[in-house]
């Protein structure tokens, strides 16, 4: 690929981005919005597009939408509308989309986020609503299907401005976008499922060009990964282009993830004309200022502010970045913290390198079912540090908190597994080594400093690995002084 | 205890206040009917469907109902017919279009829901101009439907067989949809009431669109007070309906008799303009003189911008019927083409096939004007003239309390006549599209005959949510003239 840090064009990326708003009905109409039931099941006679049939608007899905644009520090306008949106498809049925064209909901703002360390923002166009269509299914037998339980499940479109300089960067941005998404409990964020989806406008220009070049949109780019090598893709090819001269010609590809290329779907003059205009069975929304003030109050901590406080406390941009990766994995955190307010960075270790790594998807976390939650993990870190656990022992008692749900404290009392830090059964231990091994003791007072090794070891043996190791040395070293 | 009601000319009301008196039973009224539907519509055309089976069922439950003196609708066993563009759970709805041949809705519209709730029995499903969109009834994909008055002459549309199954007493009373003059329209060619409301005042849900903001569903019927009745059922807030008002129904049946001493009719002078045909422009200001003798004081108003309504209208409603139109592409319901060898022939052939001419060329009209580049010079500067004419009406309606004018500018003409002009069937609208542009609710009722003996109608205009002022006026008219029980012959 190419490396566009050397390169002498600069790439420009804007990515539209949808997603899907997981309420519980659908936008317009009162079938269930959800993912995964049997082919229309949750359907009905508004999302079917049958004759007579009208929407109504879902005031949850205006809800999330308006969270959305807060959380990005857009305008909201405090009236919009609703427009159709004009195209023939059999996943589309009511021949046109219910979307926004010149009044959307949200206006301006920006997606921040982290990429290499470096705080990036990028500009937003606009946010808006708009129902999603049903999904075509191509048996092999050449017969094709189509199942209406997406048509109409809410969506709103992240329109971004042309501030993406890479294809790290794109999909960095798409991560913060599902990172917030999920902070903000409006959607799953689930490119598998489908409920985040993007689309990218690519194009390149000499370095130190301040005019736009010739842009080609990118569709299919469902995955982190498709979205990344899609990008990179596209930045070579028009490279190639323009190196030899020719022009990039504006059109929309469809990216083959499997072939690692994109073909021309359709050129400029074949785009559709949507032939938009105000959707007339539905009024205007009005968002009030007090409604917006609801919102706004009721907006959680969102990550880059959790970023910015977790360095605050003495955490490396690393553990930070992990804790704010998912809302939960902060939340877990935030819990643990509570109970034990003086071990940040401890906590952060026990939750990145143990607990994340014992969990399939880092979402259920905060689920009742986590066997060792916040306020356990924070006992057992607080044990250790009071020095009743060395942490070798702790890594066991977690591994047993785990498997078994109990918690630090159980576990030590029952089975007295705690350090031994009564000095005179270690100072009894210590002698019985030192007595045992005259040659050893001869060696380490000859000068061979490397035995406290050896006899620390056998101390802790000897006490079933209770002892308090520092204690042990402090006897060994008055022993053998 | 029943005897046989005689139900030719016979208004919904008595034949409901009989039902309830134990006059005669529901199912006396509904045999009634069908047998003169069978006798009669042959050569009338008005049903595209009867309910045979349906309506005798839902009328014998009615007549028990009775029989255990269980409480009733206010509708209890009237026979009624709808226009089928109200969709109708497990009944075929066509909307007047091969495209839609076989659909059987799932689901019902809210105007039939209320007026079965209120216990009126469907007769069946009403012929119509294809997707509401026709003046004369010709438009049907199905058959035409001729004038009860002479069947060599059209019956109005697009609600040409409401009308028409009313005039003819097929039926106690219907519900029609006007867009730009489909309700009133037809009453005036037929000689009897139709009622437009308020934008919104009635719910469009389950109401095949034509023209989403211009579609306006309401009631026929033989008295003004029948027309009223029906409404009181149907009007109200529906919150399947995101356009619908949310107030409750007024009270329109008891205004019909409120009387109209000391209200102020405006004439809109351009709607009397020299050219107009002498008949009916003497009926018109004959019907306005009543009006004054009845206690009403006349002032002349204007609308100035009323020339520009039939075009404003056009662009409109071409825009919104391409669009709503789109769905009809043979994918999940209605009329899909035998063979298609891609997606896009699929679309062609299906569309093709199963539309006729007049949606045709509103959908080609419409989809030109929402051309990308040319919304603003069509569809946009429409919506703005449109704001005119509905400020032309504000207006106005400070100067007096409703507006007569006359409904349409000829009587029924002949089958053929028109077909071939389009311009000429548009101009069949010239009185009647203004009030659905400003979405205030208006009324035609008969004032009169031409020598030939055909209907001539009086349209009356009131202010939005108005409909109590434009049924004291519509009733106070009635209740001085006789033209309402002018029957025309059976012909069998």
């Amino acid at each position: 690929m190419t490396d566009v840090k050397q390169s002498k064009y600069e790439a420009v990326i804007g990515l539209e981005v949808h997603v899907q708003l997981a309420t519980q009905t659908k936008i317009f109409s009162i079938s269930s919005a959800a993912f995964g039931a049997s082919p229309n099941e949750h359907t009905d006679p508004v999302c079917l597009g049958l004759p007579g049939a009208l929407p109504v608007l879902n005031r949850a899905a205006v809800e999330s939408a308006v969270r959305l644009g807060l959380a990005c520090g857009c305008h909201i306008r405090p009236r919009c509308r609703f427009a159709r949106k004009h195209y023939f498809y059999p996943d589309l049925p009511k021949g046109f989309q219910i979307s926004q064209y010149d009044e959307p909901l949200c206006e301006g703002g920006a997606v921040t986020f982290r990429l290499n360390g470096e705080v990036r923002q990028i500009r937003l166009t606009r946010i808006h609503m708009e129902d999603d269509a049903g999904k075509n299914i191509h048996d092999a037998s050449g017969v094709s299907f189509v199942d209406y339980n997406r048509a109409g499940v809410p969506l709103c479109e992240i329109v971004s401005e042309p501030d993406i300089r890479s294809a790290d960067e794109a999909a960095e941005y798409l991560r913060a976008i599902r990172t917030l998404v999920r902070y903000l409990g409006i959607s799953d964020g689930n490119m598998e499922e489908g409920s985040l989806r993007c689309d990218a406008n690519v194009s390149i220009r000499l370095r130190g060009e301040t005019k736009l070049g010739t842009k080609a949109e990118l569709k299919n780019i469902n995955s982190f990964k498709n979205v990344r090598d899609a990008i990179e893709h596209e930045i070579a090819r028009q490279t190639v282009l323009l190196d030899r001269g020719e022009r990039v010609v504006q059109e929309t590809r469809l990216w083959d993830p499997d072939r690692g290329i994109s073909a021309s779907m359709r050129s400029k003059e074949q785009a559709h004309d949507y032939r938009y205009f105000p959707e007339p069975d539905l009024p205007p929304v009005a968002v009030d200022e007090a409604w917006l003030a609801r919102a706004r109050a009721a907006l959680p901590e969102l990550p880059e502010a959790r970023h910015a406080r977790y360095l605050g406390i003495g955490l490396s941009v690393q553990d930070a970045s992990v804790l704010v990766s998912e809302r939960s994995i902060g939340d877990y955190f935030e819990a643990a913290l509570k109970a034990a307010p003086a071990h940040p960075k401890k906590i952060a270790n026990w939750l990145i390198n143990e607990v994340l790594g014992r969990v399939d998807d880092p979402r259920t976390l905060m689920a009742a079912e986590v066997p060792v939650p916040p306020t356990a993990l924070a006992e057992l870190v607080d044990l250790v540090e009071k020095g009743t656990l060395s942490g070798k022992l702790a890594k066991d008692v977690f591994g047993r908190m785990w498997t078994e749900k109990r918690r630090a404290g159980d576990i030590v009392a029952a089975e007295s597994v705690s350090l031994v830090s009564d000095t005179s059964i270690i100072e009894e231990a210590c002698k019985r080594v030192v007595e045992r091994s005259p040659d050893e003791v001869a060696r380490f007072r000859g000068g061979n400093a490397k035995l406290m090794g050896f006899f620390v070891g056998n101390v802790m043996k000897e006490t079933g690995g209770k002892a308090n190791p520092k204690t042990v040395n402090e006897i060994l070293r008055k022993l053998l002084g | 205890m029943a005897g046989t009601p005689e139900v030719r000319g016979a208004s919904l009301r008595e034949l409901a206040a009989g039902i309830v008196a134990r006059k005669w039973k529901s199912r006396d009224l509904v045999d009634a009917y069908l047998d003169r539907i069978k006798r009669l519509d042959e050569k009338l055309g008005c049903f595209l469907l009867l309910d045979e089976a349906g309506a005798r069922k839902a009328a014998d439950a009615i007549d028990r109902k009775v029989a255990a003196g269980e409480s009733l609708g206010p509708l209890a066993g009237v026979p009624i017919g709808l226009k089928d563009i109200f969709v109708t759970r497990g009944l075929e709805t066509t909307a007047g279009s091969k495209i839609l041949k076989g659909f059987i809705p799932p689901y019902e519209s809210t105007a039939s829901g209320r007026l079965a709730a209120a216990g009126a029995i469907n007769l069946g499903k009403i012929n119509m101009d294809e997707f509401a969109m026709g003046s004369s009834n010709e438009n049907s994909a199905y058959k035409p439907v001729h004038n009860p008055w002479d069947l060599e002459r059209v019956p109005g549309g697009s609600s040409g067989g409401s009308a028409a199954a009313v005039a003819a007493s097929l039926c106690a009373g219907t519900l029609g949809t006007d867009t730009g003059g489909s309700i009133r329209q037809p009453a005036s060619l037929c000689g009897i009431v139709g009622m437009k409301p308020t934008y919104g005042r009635v719910s469009r849900y389950g109401v095949i669109a034509f023209a989403s903001s211009l579609d306006h569903p309401g009631p026929f019927g033989r008295t003004v007070e029948d027309a009223a009745a029906l409404l009181e059922v149907i009007a109200g807030h529906d919150p399947m309906d995101s356009t619908s008002i949310p107030q409750p129904a007024g009270n329109y049946v008891k205004a019909c008799s409120a009387g109209i001493a000391g209200m102020r009719i405006g004439m809109p002078k351009e709607y009397f303009q020299s050219g107009m045909d002498p008949e009916i422009e003497a009926a018109v200001r004959a019907a306005i003189d009543e009006l004054g003798r009845a206690g009403a004081k006349v002032v002349p108003v204007s609308l100035p911008h009323t020339e520009y309504a039939i075009a404003t209208y056009y662009l409109i409603c071409t825009a919104e019927a391409s669009s709503n139109l789109a769905r009809y592409d043979g994918v999940r319901y209605g009329h899909r083409t035998a063979e298609a060898a891609s997606l896009e022939e699929l679309y062609a052939k299906t569309r093709g096939e199963g539309f006729g001419k007049e949606p045709k060329r509103r959908i080609i009209l419409g989809t030109y004007v929402l051309r990308a580049g040319y919304y603003e010079a069509y569809y946009g500067k429409a919506l703005r003239v449109r704001r005119l004419i509905a400020d032309d009406f504000s207006a106005a309606f400070g100067e007096c309390d409703v507006l007569v004018t006359p409904t349409s500018p000829t009587p029924a003409f002949k089958l053929g006549e028109r077909a071939a002009d389009p311009l000429q069937m548009y101009l069949a609208d010239i009185y009647t599209v203004a009030p659905p542009l400003a979405g205030v609710p208006a009324l035609s009722q008969c004032c009169g005959f031409t020598r030939s003996g055909l209907p001539i109608g009086l349209q009356t205009i009131g202010p939005a949510l108005g409909e109590e002022a434009v049924f004291r006026v519509a009733g106070a008219y009635q209740a001085r003239t006789d033209w309402h029980k002018r029957l025309p012959q059976d012909v069998p």
